[in-house]
């Protein structure tokens, strides 16, 4: 259990998605201008991480890396699928996006219309690509270490978009250089967010 | 048909498409797309340059074979088609790095993956290769890579020159004799967060320089 929550906090503050490693940027920047959009984007992001890295996990270490179809039978156990990964798991991510979407649309009307159009958007977010790819790179245990990452992971895209959104809010109201107003000011603060989170770099879990 | 063949390979139209996006429609700085890879492979000048060309080789690439089946894909299961059309492009990539250049695939690592959610691929896909022949397509899909790249590969010089004091390892700060005189190298450019304050500051000067992309208030 220990570990699983250390793998959460690492995943949300040490290293996290935005402002470690740039992943999800180009929504991260696009749907930052209010807070409640932000926030619909951003519970998104959770869910569909929360999803795909557990059931990526299963489809890596089932029929992908090398002699993983072992359990099929015994002349399975030299194949190596990994070179198939990408394709695997961005259709995975879509189909999974896909089923999510009509879910929610079923059975949580109200939830369905404030995530609205964030669902289809998401599929093409780094993020969430990233998500299990770093998953297949770091080599999680088990299926709850793969699921404590995704969830972390993307809790920490939430707490940096929503911050983000309630910057830009502000910043509405003050004198920025012409040249920069807009995109360009939105880099630096992000940049300066990212100086204040590796303050956490240091901290050993 | 035949009017549009009549038109030369490189006609002003076909040039603008080349070059447009290398200033007023920079994917980076202007149409904000396919920042996510951008920053994070910057830390040096090698890696910048391999996946700006690997970015160049799969966006022209995608956007010819998108072209070419425009009429064919149904609009409902287009986004599906295109990544599978990316998806198939980057394992070819991914295969060449890992088999020609392994250090830099190592240095890579996801980066290469992620060209396949890269926005500025899906991007011009959808704006440009699903409605347009492939001549135009191929032309658009190599200006918008570069436009891309150009910025990497700015950012990266700079973030290596000031950070380690090389530049593609060759360690040019010694040989200029700066040590000699009290040049510290500033860790700090090696950072990521500076990769963001670097990007910011291209931005400013870029329109600073070129003010029709002020955003209006």
């Amino acid at each position: 259990m220990e570990g699983l929550i250390n793998i959460f906090v690492r995943s949300v503050f040490i290293d996290n998605m935005v402002f470690a490693y740039f992943l999800g940027m180009c929504s991260y920047l696009a749907v930052s201008k209010t807070v409640s959009t932000a926030n619909g984007l951003g519970i998104a992001v959770v869910f569909v991480l929360g999803i795909t890295v557990p059931v990526n996990y299963l489809i890596e270490n089932y029929f992908l890396s090398a002699g993983a179809m072992a359990w099929i039978g015994s002349g399975f156990e030299t194949v190596d699928l990994s070179f198939l990964s990408f394709i695997m798991f961005i259709a995975v991510i879509a189909s999974m996006v896909q089923l999510v979407e009509m879910t929610v649309e079923k059975f949580a009307p109200a939830l369905y219309s404030s995530l609205g159009i964030f669902l289809p958007l998401i599929a093409v977010n780094c993020a969430i690509l990233g998500g299990s790819l770093f998953m297949q790179e770091r080599e999680y245990a088990n299926i709850a270490e793969a699921a404590s990452f995704g969830l972390g992971s993307g809790a920490g895209f939430y707490l940096a978009i929503v911050g983000i959104a309630a910057i830009r809010e502000k910043i509405r109201y003050s004198n920025v250089p012409g040249p920069l107003r807009g995109l360009g000011i939105t880099f630096i603060v992000t940049g300066l967010m990212g100086i204040a989170f590796m303050s956490f770099m240091g901290i050993s879990l | 048909m035949s009017k549009t063949e009549k038109e030369p390979m490189f006609s002003a139209k076909n040039i603008k498409l080349l070059s447009t996006p290398l200033n007023d429609e920079n994917p980076i700085t202007v149409q904000v797309l396919g920042i996510c890879s951008a920053l994070a492979v910057t830390v040096k000048l090698e890696p910048a340059v391999v996946l700006a060309v690997a970015v160049v080789a799969v966006m022209g690439a995608a956007n010819v074979i998108i072209s070419l089946l425009r009429k064919t894909i149904p609009s409902r299961i287009r986004i599906i088609v295109q990544l599978v059309v990316i998806a198939s492009l980057v394992i070819l990539v991914d295969q060449v790095l890992k088999a020609f250049l392994y250090d830099v695939s190592r240095q890579l690592s996801v980066f290469v993956g992620l060209i396949i959610t890269n926005c500025i691929i899906m991007g011009r896909l959808e704006a440009f290769a699903l409605g347009n022949r492939v001549w135009p397509s191929f032309l658009d899909g190599i200006g918008n890579a570069a436009g891309y790249g150009w910025i990497l590969i700015v950012v990266a010089f700079f973030r290596e020159l000031l950070g380690s004091g090389t530049l593609w390892d060759y360690p040019v700060m010694e040989k200029l004799g700066l040590f000699n005189i009290g040049y510290e190298n500033n860790g700090f450019m090696i950072l990521p967060p500076m990769a963001l304050i670097t990007v910011g500051v291209i931005i400013w000067v870029q329109r600073s320089r070129n003010r029709k992309l002020i955003e209006s208030k």
